[in-house]
């Protein structure tokens, strides 16, 4: 997933264009019809059609009606839950992220020398594909692999585990993954938005003579309120529904199926099992879920508006 | 004093967050210039003698060039149809005056944020009844269509920035619907398109999920899909995989060396002003 918006910039933008709009007539429809095409094609349709199949069972050429028996079935499903139980703890990365990425923003806006630098590199790991670095990271955090090894030659035996291979750690494991690809986009939206920011802002708070600390706290993080939350939903949706790759390759949801989630669940049924109608239930409380979130940061993104007196 | 000890703090903070930002990619390039025996012998430090070996291996053994070959074309094919279709979409919901251009644009960022795997499977039952599964075509029209949202809600920010008295001046002129666009969108939004254009290609690139489903033939897999595949087939030979995945990276890392700036520009242009 790419980005949501904040909402707020194009719309209500168009009211202050000068002038009538540009009135060609009815044509205006054919510039749009082939992006509606490919909506109704790639979304409409599936997102009826994914509810639908929920309700059946059998394979694409004989749906049998079943009701809710899909859904009765997966809640039985012990790997269903295991699945919902990993995609909700990967959520603990979040506030994570947003530390981490807050803090190296900071020192970036402080202007450590080198900044540049330091922001293409930080930014990197964001853009290789999580498939190659899922695939890297297995072999990095493989019981006999680089993690161990280095741990071992500093003495620290006790705390070569194995990683992917040990249910209790393997998704902390794949969340510590996560975190090494995610922090960047972090840094770079917060960095973005606070060179934004007038620099009096800062000034003003180091005149009146609070130390760092209190500096951020007071200042710096209450004027990146938008950008946290719109990071924050971003990276929850995400660690909903867009983990795929990094448990695929690192684990494919094992050691036995302890590192599922939500994706590989339905991924496995739909496509190994063939299991369309209960893949497609699940697909449908991923999406029940999804639009409650999003509904969630609209509220609170207006609440806010209204507290600033900007709606 | 104090000063000089925060400046070494935050430095200090700086080349930790360096090393570990680097060290996996580091280890990915030396692992690659590794023979398997040396691998096993040393699999942290540098190479004693370095061998090129593997990335040929990699293009002649596997089918990494077939792979390679393949997403290009996916990237190529469905980032054109994209950016076409949403410009042409965003020149009218940003300028045209017709009854749904706002809901054109909030449907637009509702979509932004739906999981593909939620649609993957009635997109499936589709492609197989009109026989495309299994061909590049399938995959370039669900990348399009999932591209779109988000490529509308982009263009239509950016070409809301045209000024009017520019489309005032052409209409006086007696410039046509089209002509301004070609005319004056196009050559204005010229940033905006690369920003696009390097967004999605570098989604496409990467992407793996649909890859795996729709291209299962071993002639039709995509570098991500092929390279998450060999993984347990050539699980003993990691010099051969992280050589492959090497090559896989190149590109992108040579476009972000030169266009960092778009990279930046367009992932983070969903937060708005």
């Amino acid at each position: 997933m790419k980005a949501i918006t904040n909402h707020t910039s194009p719309e209500l933008k168009t009211q202050n264009h000068l002038g009538p709009r540009l009135d060609w007539g009815l044509r205006w429809y054919l510039y749009v019809a082939p992006m509606i095409i490919v909506i109704v094609g790639v979304f409409g349709y599936p997102l009826v059609s994914v509810i639908r199949y929920s309700f059946y069972a059998g394979n694409m050429n004989r749906l049998i009606y079943v009701g809710l028996a899909n859904y009765k079935a997966i809640f039985q499903d012990p790997v269903f839950w295991i699945s919902i139980r990993n995609n909700v703890f990967l959520l603990i990365s979040v506030p994570i992220m947003i530390v981490i990425a807050m803090l190296l923003a900071i020192l970036l806006y402080e202007a450590v020398k080198g900044w540049k630098f330091y922001r293409s590199v930080v930014f990197l790991p964001y853009i290789v594909s999580a498939t190659v670095i899922g695939i890297t990271f297995s072999y990095l955090y493989q019981f006999n692999g680089v993690l161990n090894t280095s741990l071992r030659a500093i003495g620290l035996d006790a705390i070569a585990l194995d990683w992917l291979g040990n249910s209790h750690l393997v998704v902390p494991s794949v969340m510590s993954v996560i975190l090494y690809q995610q922090i960047g986009f972090g840094v770079v939206l917060f960095f973005a938005q606070m060179i934004n920011l007038p620099s009096e802002v800062f000034e003003a708070a180091e005149l009146d003579g609070v130390n760092w600390w209190q500096k951020q706290w007071l200042v710096t993080i209450p004027q990146l309120k938008g950008v946290i939350e719109f990071f924050a939903i971003t990276e929850a949706i995400n660690m909903l529904s867009w983990v795929f790759n990094y448990v695929y390759v690192l684990t494919a949801g094992g050691p036995g199926n302890s590192s599922s989630v939500l994706e590989i669940y339905i991924w496995r049924n739909a496509f190994f099992f063939r299991s369309y109608g209960s893949a497609s239930a699940v697909a449908t409380i991923l999406l029940i879920i999804t639009v409650v979130l999003i509904f969630v940061y609209f509220r609170i993104r207006s609440g806010n508006m209204e507290q600033r007196g900007e709606s | 004093m104090a000063r000089l000890f925060g400046t070494l703090v935050k430095q200090a903070i700086m080349v930790l967050m360096t090393i570990s930002s680097l060290y996996p990619l580091y280890f990915l390039l030396i692992t690659s210039l590794k023979t398997g025996k040396e691998y096993t012998a040393n699999s942290t430090g540098f190479p004693h003698s370095i061998t090129f070996q593997n990335f040929s291996d990699a293009l002649t053994k596997v089918h990494l060039g077939v792979w390679f070959s393949n997403t290009i074309v996916l990237t190529v094919v469905s980032v054109f149809l994209t950016t076409l279709i949403s410009a042409l979409a965003a020149y009218a919901i940003a300028w045209g005056k017709f009854i749904g251009r706002q809901t054109l644009l909030k449907l637009c960022i509702a979509l932004m944020v739906v999981p593909p795997v939620i649609l993957i499977i009635p997109m499936f039952f589709v492609m197989v009844k009109v026989q495309l599964i299994n061909t590049l075509t399938s995959a370039i029209i669900f990348y399009t269509g999932l591209m779109i949202p988000f490529s509308v809600y982009l263009l239509t920010s950016f070409f809301r920035e045209i000024p009017s008295e520019l489309f005032q001046a052409a209409q006086i002129d007696g410039c046509s619907r089209f002509g301004a666009f070609w005319r004056i969108v196009i050559p204005l939004a010229a940033p905006a398109f690369v920003t696009l254009v390097i967004v999605n290609s570098l989604w496409v690139w990467n992407e793996l999920l649909i890859a795996l489903v729709f291209l299962q033939d071993e002639s039709k897999r995509t570098i991500m899909a092929g390279i998450s595949m060999f993984q347990g087939r050539y699980n003993t030979n990691q010099p051969l995989i992280m050589a492959s995945s090497f090559l896989s990276l190149l590109p992108i890392l040579l476009l972000y060396l030169f266009g960092q700036r778009f990279f930046i520009r367009g992932l983070t242009a969903g937060i708005g002003k």
